[in-house]
């Protein structure tokens, strides 16, 4: 997927408390034991690692940092070996380098209302028929397998169809799509010259498919943020190629393991599987458990000036974790916060994050969950894990299955 | 009974319009208000605290009359 030397700078986790690694392989797996552990113990750990990092893990403290946009910035969401203070033309806050998922207020918002209406509910909406049209394909191209991945040969193409399409690039880039997005989100503890290289390759993409759009203006977001203005100008070109940064990675991790999760779950869960087969009007509430039991994203912060959270001494510049997946399994914002229940009623969890950065697609991964889990278990109302094979979790702040060989033991193909 | 959606709250997460399209709709950049005045009739009165308890952000209060 990727040509670079992944080799991490850093060894393996030691002590979760005081020396975490969030992109160490053990983490994603056992993530749940981990934060479970630390809420009990310390509910904010530290680790040097990444020039010092803090991870807290309890709602009410994921919450506040969430809404606290005087101390915390978000000119850095991704946790790696480059810092934005370390970067000489990176762009400064409030504005970023992916506005306005990088923007802090009172940029921010005016940033994000130029994206809103295009993921808004009812412009979503109209994407379902071919969403599920293209969960078909791909469901028909697994053919009459008996061991299929549903992480690579099915959830992962989702997304990166989609946002293909949406952005108006070519379709056959898909591959290379999921190469930026890995060079992102998971290539994060390699030496920092070699971050810079796979960030040099991403801009000169985007710069190529931005320069095609406006030689060849058409109806798609590209062209619609070329024409979009902000403060009675046109939105820059850095600022046109950060949003598209920002929707091509975004949507692609985040929405393949949410995907991934649930048929995981109901890969090792019969009983829940069967109860959704058996009666599909659960489904609203079984795919708001799954994300909020299996919650894909943990944004990032970076302090803005020393401050004292709750006796803890955060450094400027020092980076800071927002776990909603943790907070989503605290119990003391959730009743048997650690079982997943299908029929869960009262649920308000904080899969999409909290406060003013709130997932601007979220309707949109919402919907291409809804019927990718839908499709899969309407072709195959029976699978479980593939004895003898081995599922491949994520590294770093996107959890999800990378690889999910399953056993597909009926279809209705 | 009444809903209401504080809008200096929402940001648009959209678990009210899916619970209660009865009782809740969204604008362009799909925050979430109240449709008309926010009555609620009896036999709505469940979905209207479940929207309430599903608010993410704590936007959505009830007002009894």
């Amino acid at each position: 997927m990727t040509t670079l030397d992944e080799k991490s700078i850093y060894g393996p986790v030691t002590n979760w408390q005081s020396d975490f690694d969030h992109a160490d392989p053990s983490y994603n797996e056992n993530a749940h034991a981990i934060w479970s552990e630390l809420r009990g113990t310390c509910p904010v750990a530290h680790t040097e690692r990444y020039g010092g990092t803090w991870l807290p893990v309890t709602h009410d403290l994921v919450h506040e940092i969430a809404y606290d946009t005087e101390h915390f910035s978000s000119r850095g969401v991704v946790v790696a070996t480059v810092k934005p203070s370390d970067l000489p033309d990176a762009i400064p806050a409030p504005i970023g380098g992916a506005p306005p998922i990088t923007s802090d207020p009172p940029f921010h918002q005016d940033a994000r209302r130029i994206l809103l209406p295009a993921f808004s509910p009812k412009t979503i909406d109209l994407w379902e028929p071919e969403i599920r049209l293209l969960c078909r394909e791909l469901i028909a191209d697994m053919k009459a397998a008996d061991v299929v991945d549903a992480a690579t040969q099915f959830a992962q193409h989702i997304p990166v169809n989609v946002i293909a399409r949406m952005l108006g690039f070519p379709p056959e880039d898909g591959e290379k799509f999921r190469g930026f997005v890995h060079d992102v989100l998971e290539a994060i503890n390699l030496e920092p010259g070699k971050r810079a290289e796979a960030f040099m390759a991403l801009d000169a993409y985007i710069a190529k498919q931005v320069q095609d759009h406006i030689d060849n203006p058409r109806d798609d977001l590209t062209n619609f943020l070329l024409n979009a203005k902000i403060y009675d100008q046109p939105l820059s070109l850095q600022h046109v190629g950060g949003s598209i940064i920002l929707l091509l990675i975004a949507g692609i991790d985040t929405t393949w393991s949410a995907i991934g999760s649930s048929l995981w779950h109901l890969a090792t869960n019969p009983v829940d599987r069967r109860r959704l087969v058996d009666n599909p009007a659960l489904m609203p509430t079984a795919i708001e458990e799954f994300l909020r039991a299996y919650a894909p994203v943990t944004m990032a912060r970076v302090v803005k000036d020393d401050y004292n959270f709750h006796g803890n001494e955060m450094k400027q510049n020092d980076w800071v974790l927002l776990p909603f997946p943790a907070a989503n399994r605290d119990p003391k914002e959730f009743e048997n916060a650690d079982q997943v229940l299908i029929d869960r009623e009262v649920n308000r969890h904080a899969a999409f994050g909290l406060g003013i950065h709130r997932c601007l697609g979220s309707n949109l991964a919402r919907l291409e969950l809804r019927v990718a889990v839908e499709e899969f278990l309407a072709a195959f109302p029976d699978f479980e894990l593939a004895p003898d094979e081995v599922v491949k979790w994520s590294v770093g702040q996107i959890r999800g299955p990378r690889e999910l060989p399953v056993r597909i033991n009926a279809r209705t193909l | 009974m009444k809903v209401q959606v504080d809008q200096s709250k929402c940001q648009g997460h959209n678990r009210c319009y899916a619970i209660a399209p009865e009782l809740f709709d969204v604008d362009d950049l799909g925050n979430a208000f109240a449709i008309g005045d926010g009555v609620v009739e009896p036999h709505l009165a469940e979905k209207a605290r479940l929207a309430v308890a599903n608010c993410p952000e704590y936007a959505i209060s009830i007002v009894e009359e």
